[in-house]
């Protein structure tokens, strides 16, 4: 079991790694953002993954800290990306 | 019992990670910026949620439970928000080529 | 190949590619995004080398609050020159010394990683040995607050002094004033529903990791950090405006954590008979309570940091 979990987790890793790709060649902002956000999942799975698998519990915290600054960071990194549209409703949104 | 147990989180772990193979070549094959993120929320929502799912019955106690399910609710949470800003974001861009 | 070491070896792969990606990459943006992944697969490394502090707080510090550091600092940048003069551009020679001096500096510490003296010196067992009577359950925490508790002092005083390197970036007449554009708050955005959803959480969250650090992995730094991204959050989605640095009140919240680290040092004199020295059997309540305003500190310092220096004038 704790092979398998284990292994789970060096593909989750390998999934996600792949996205990197995405980082260099994206042709947008929001294209290396997502493979950011995708790098920040797997990272959280494999985590947990790895924590049940070597029966540490605090490794959990650190999935815990982590899952709630990927979406503080993700949405300072939207808001921040250069020439980004200013969150909120905009004109295209009035049906 | 015991068997039964890690069956079943074998099965969940292994469709996670299948979820997460889908999203990562959906992010890497699809054409545009909307469908790339279409598969990403996939992989966020089902990947990390199957993952959790399996890893339930390992938990430690009713809080540990809690704590895994408390961090998959988060990480739908940013995945929302920044789907939401990102497709904005995407939307609002010029048509790149 | 065992999974434990396929797994580890994926990971350092991993961590290198991420790393040359990084430096690779055109554009501050994308570097910055690789940096923050780097972070991540780094706090990742640290949990599969057991130290799970370390992880914590590089999950902390290295995949929020630095990278929405640098994204701001480069925006400011790209703000201030429009396009770098060809002049500018670091030369070969220059390049070609970096490159000579970072391998220098791998090459030492790898050697002293894999080349170790034998014995190999360690203070661990007596970290441990003397772990009792510090009160505490983790050794992190001793080694942070009781044995090196003056490192963690000055540690603390240099986070203030980069605070005001920071706000003496600001023209003589908006010192006083608050940091950033006032950010609006937008009706039915998914950034004001996630900013007022996140930070309770966030809160509850920062206050176990604070508590829980005296016997497993967390403490003031942790919970301080994930205090400034959920002030940080707050602040972009136009919640709050961020306070006037010459306010009073936020001065000495900045200060207190440190302050209060510094007059427990002072009394250890008088009381314990050295600097910084608990007396027995206080130790783990005075522990507590310097992290509390502790981690308020470091809160409010890692808040304005990335809110920056002074942009708008005082007001009367």
């Amino acid at each position: 079991m704790a092979s398998f979990l284990l292994g789970a987790a060096g593909f989750v890793l390998l999934m996600v790694a792949l996205g990197l790709v995405r980082i260099l060649r994206g042709p947008g902002e929001g294209d290396r953002l997502m493979a950011a956000q995708l790098l920040g999942t797997g990272g959280i799975a494999a985590l947990l993954l790895v924590a049940v698998a070597t029966r540490a519990a605090p490794v959990v915290d650190v999935a815990l800290a982590l899952a709630l600054l990927a979406a503080f960071a993700s949405v300072a990194f939207v808001v921040g990306a250069p020439g980004a549209a200013p969150p909120g409703p905009s004109a295209a949104d009035d049906r | 019992m015991s068997l039964l147990r890690d069956l079943f989180t074998v099965v969940a772990v292994s469709a996670g990670a299948f979820f997460f193979l889908a999203g990562t070549v959906g992010l890497l094959r699809f054409p545009d910026p909307l469908s790339r993120l279409h598969a990403l929320t996939k992989a966020d929502n089902l990947g990390l949620g199957l993952v959790v799912l399996g890893l339930l019955p390992h938990a430690d106690g009713w809080l540990g439970a809690l704590k895994l399910v408390g961090i998959w609710l988060f990480a739908l949470l940013a995945g929302a928000v920044a789907a939401q800003l990102i497709a904005r974001a995407a939307g609002s861009a010029p048509p790149r080529a | 190949m065992t999974p434990p070491l396929a797994l580890d070896a994926g990971l350092a792969v991993l961590v290198l590619a991420v790393a040359a990606s990084t430096i690779a990459a055109r554009g501050t943006f994308a570097s910055v995004i690789g940096f923050v992944t780097y972070g991540l697969l780094l706090a990742l490394a640290w949990v599969r080398l057991s130290a799970v502090d370390v992880a914590l707080t590089e999950a902390a510090i290295g995949g929020g609050v630095t990278g929405v550091l640098l994204l701001t600092a480069s925006a400011r940048l790209r703000r201030a020159e429009k396009s770098p003069a060809p002049a500018e551009h670091p030369g070969l020679v220059l390049r070609v010394t970096a490159a000579i001096l970072s391998t220098l500096v791998a090459a030492g510490l790898a050697a002293v990683v894999l080349m170790p003296a034998s014995p190999v010196p360690t203070l661990a067992p007596a970290a441990m040995a003397n772990l009792p009577a510090t009160g505490l359950g983790n050794p992190v925490a001793a080694v942070l607050l009781a044995y090196r508790a003056w490192d963690t002092l000055l540690e603390k005083v240099v986070l203030l002094l980069a605070l005001l390197g920071v706000w003496s970036l600001a023209p003589d007449l908006l010192w006083g004033g608050r940091p950033g554009p006032r950010h609006l708050v937008r009706q039915e955005s998914p950034l004001t529903l996630l900013a007022q959803f996140l930070p309770p959480v966030g809160i509850v969250v920062s206050i176990y990791l604070v508590w829980n650090g005296a016997t497993a992995p967390g403490g003031a730094f942790p919970g301080g950090t994930i205090l400034a991204a959920m002030w940080i959050l707050v602040m972009q989605a136009g919640l709050a405006d961020a306070p006037a640095v010459g306010s009073r009140t936020l001065r000495i919240v900045l200060v207190a954590g440190a302050a209060l680290f510094l007059a427990v040092g002072l009394a250890g004199f008088v009381v314990a008979d050295a600097f910084l020295a608990y007396p027995a059997g206080y130790a783990k309540p005075l522990i507590v309570a310097i992290e509390i305003p502790l981690t308020l500190s470091i809160a409010a310092t890692l808040g304005l940091l990335v809110a920056g220096p002074p942009a708008r004038a005082p007001e009367a």
